[in-house]
């Protein structure tokens, strides 16, 4: 068989996340370049009446290992099952989810295959018949071209919310071949899943991010942004000063020891701007700082500043979000 | 040892923790004349964030089970002071692998390298930071477990120990999962400041650690062939740095307006200009 470029889906709770989609667009783009089919490798509980979906956005045909004992990610189980349809069909490439379970089965992996991987790469260009992705680093204070090895497999994972997906081909079907695989004895299991059913925004995943620092003053003072998050259909995250003070979830802190985001809007709330904040939101399309000190650094980086007291300001922006939404639609 | 083993009726339990020095997170990060490396004549080092808490977990299954604490890292000779302050804060003993072969390797060179001094070490329990603050390669635990044929479990926000398995709890998108795995094994540290704590190293602690045994060696007293694990074997390397586009000056929204006149500005500026509203 003809060498392929190869994505890895990422599939939970009876679905692909969308992610993979991203990932199946990006492989896409790659074989295209590269003058290569897209492979797919679809692996979990169920996973077989799904996987053919994979076709709408790209991939030939996927590879599919279907069973119960992959019900939950476990990297002992999968890498050995992804392993062995990788020497199946002899990817040239590798993409996969820069999701948490992704970099992880993405590092096992390539330890597995000796091969070379790119985490959390954010951009992908193929040069002479070889592929180069750029990634960042210091979180995101710089960034990485990363280049491979003659003869070297490049595994890439994808960050999420990055790379452009296609509008979905809705009558394009991938081909389907089930591999029957064995999956090893493991010593690691998951022994509890415990998934949010509230319906709240994953910040990563988040198009808008609503964030309180220090300037907050309080946990009960949360309410102001959680309501205006809810209006945004936005997440709320929180600087690690609110989050040492027991004020909000450490999974809510933003910054190079938080959550690295890149929202189309991440609205500051009462940040100052320190560096390992600005580390992990920099990137963000739009900028909106609130703080009542001029001076603040967040405001080198803010695309609207507004210089104000953020309990007399975010009631009344919220007000003018509710009119707008009521003029809209 | 027996005095340990009686501790708490339980196993005691060795735990090596592979640390990584990385540049102070204050770091500004420029990008030297060769366009692939950074410059670091004037940074400050510090113990990667993310290894320091596990260092810190490794300090409490100590204390709950007995056993030792052993601190493995790479690098040149300024890592010994990190390795030291690890010594401080309570671990028992450190390595450093010094080998100027491993300039220039990538993830999977050095995961060779703690693999072999990890082996030697024959430790039940692995504990490494799923991320270093710097590069961000997220690769080491869980490659050293793949070379060691060990079950791994990653991004812990809480960990346990009781002699015989390691649990986690591992945030996932939207949701999180509670994993086991038998020992030996490797298991990397997420979550952040708020939920290790880790401690400082005492006065005490400080004095201490100046007489605790730190090895100094080499790839091949680990039986590790350097031209397995060195730039020359390294699968993917960086060939140049960027650094992240300039943001266009953003404006104050007018001080002149009052609240809701600066607030309904607001709006509008995220509506037509920015369109994200
Ligand atoms: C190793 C390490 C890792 C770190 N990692 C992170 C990280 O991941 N994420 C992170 O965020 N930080 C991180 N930090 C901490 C960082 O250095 C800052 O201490 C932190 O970001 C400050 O949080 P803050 O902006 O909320 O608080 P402050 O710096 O105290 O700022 C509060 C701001 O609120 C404003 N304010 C106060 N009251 C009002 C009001 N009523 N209306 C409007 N504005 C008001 C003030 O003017 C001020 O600018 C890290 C530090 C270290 C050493």
């Amino acid at each position: 068989m003809s060498k392929c470029v190869c994505m890895i889906a990422e599939f939970r709770g009876g679905n692909f996340r969308r992610v993979s989609f991203e990932v199946a667009s990006e492989g896409k783009r790659i074989a295209d370049s590269l003058g290569l089919s897209l492979c797919g490798i679809a692996v979990g509980s169920g996973v077989a009446d799904k996987a053919a979906d994979l076709g709408r956005y790209g991939v030939d045909k996927v590879f599919v290992a279907d069973d119960p004992a992959l019900e939950n990610y476990v990297a002992e189980a999968y890498v050995p099952v992804v392993a062995e349809i990788v020497a199946k069909c002899d990817p040239a490439v590798i993409v996969l989810p820069a999701s948490v379970d992704g970099k992880d089965l993405g590092a096992r992996l390539a330890g597995r295959l000796q091969a070379g991987l790119a985490q959390d790469c954010t951009e992908v260009v193929c040069e002479n018949g070889a592929v180069k992705a750029k990634r960042p680093i210091f979180a995101g204070k710089c960034f990485a071209w990363c280049e491979w090895a003659e003869g070297a497999l490049p595994v890439i994972s994808c960050r999420p919310n990055v790379m452009d997906c296609f509008a979905p081909m809705e009558d394009k079907r991938a081909e389907i071949e089930k591999v029957d695989v064995s999956i090893p004895a493991a010593r690691s299991r998951v022994t509890g899943v415990d998934l949010d059913t509230s319906g709240k925004v994953e910040l990563t995943e988040a198009e808008i991010i609503i964030s309180g620092g220090r300037g907050m003053k309080g946990p009960e003072n949360y309410a102001l942004i959680e309501e205006l998050a809810g209006l945004l259909g936005a997440a709320v995250g929180a600087s690690r000063a609110a989050v040492d003070s027991g004020w909000r979830p450490h999974s809510d802190q933003v910054g190079q020891t938080g959550k690295v985001v890149n929202p189309n809007l991440y609205i500051a709330v009462g940040i100052s701007g320190a560096i390992q904040h600005l580390a992990g939101m920099g990137s963000s399309k739009f900028i909106v700082a609130v703080n009542k000190d001029p001076e603040a650094p967040i405001f080198s980086k803010a695309d609207y500043g507004i210089v104000e007291d953020l309990f007399s300001f975010i009631p009344a922006f919220k007000e003018e979000v509710e009119k707008h939404k009521s003029t809209c639609s | 040892m027996l005095e340990d083993l009686l501790k708490k009726g339980g196993l005691a339990v060795n735990i090596a923790v592979l640390l990584k020095q990385t540049p102070d997170t204050e770091s500004v990060i420029r990008i030297a004349g060769d366009g692939k490396s950074i410059v670091t004549d004037d940074l400050k080092w510090i113990i990667n964030p993310y290894d320091e808490f596990a260092v810190e977990v490794a300090l409490r299954l100590k204390e709950k089970h007995g056993g030792s604490v052993v601190i493995v890292s790479w690098g040149p000779q300024r890592v010994v002071e990190s390795i030291r302050t690890a010594l401080a804060m309570g671990a028992d003993s450190g390595v450093l692998i010094d080998d100027e072969a491993l300039e220039g390797s990538d993830s999977l060179g050095v995961a060779k390298a703690l693999a072999a001094a990890v082996q030697e070490l024959n430790p039940d329990i692995v504990l490494c930071g799923s991320r270093a603050v710097d590069y961000d390669e997220g690769q080491r635990g869980a490659m050293v477990a793949e070379l060691l044929g060990w079950p791994h479990l990653a991004l812990g926000v809480a960990v346990d120990s009781d002699g015989s398995k390691v649990q986690i709890d591992r945030p996932i998108e939207g949701g999180k999962v509670a994993a086991e795995a038998d020992l030996p094994a490797v298991a990397t540290l997420g979550g952040s400041h708020a939920v290790w704590n880790p401690r400082y190293a005492s006065l005490p602690g400080i004095m201490k650690a100046k007489k605790k045994p730190l090895a100094n060696k080499k790839l091949a007293d680990l039986g590790v062939d350097p031209s397995e694990c060195g730039a020359g074997a390294a699968k993917i390397r960086v060939t140049a740095l960027e650094m992240p586009p300039e943001r266009a000056a953003g404006r104050i929204i007018n001080g002149d307006l009052d609240t809701a006149g600066k607030a309904r500005e607001l709006v509008r500026a995220l509506h037509e200009e920015a369109k994200v509203i």
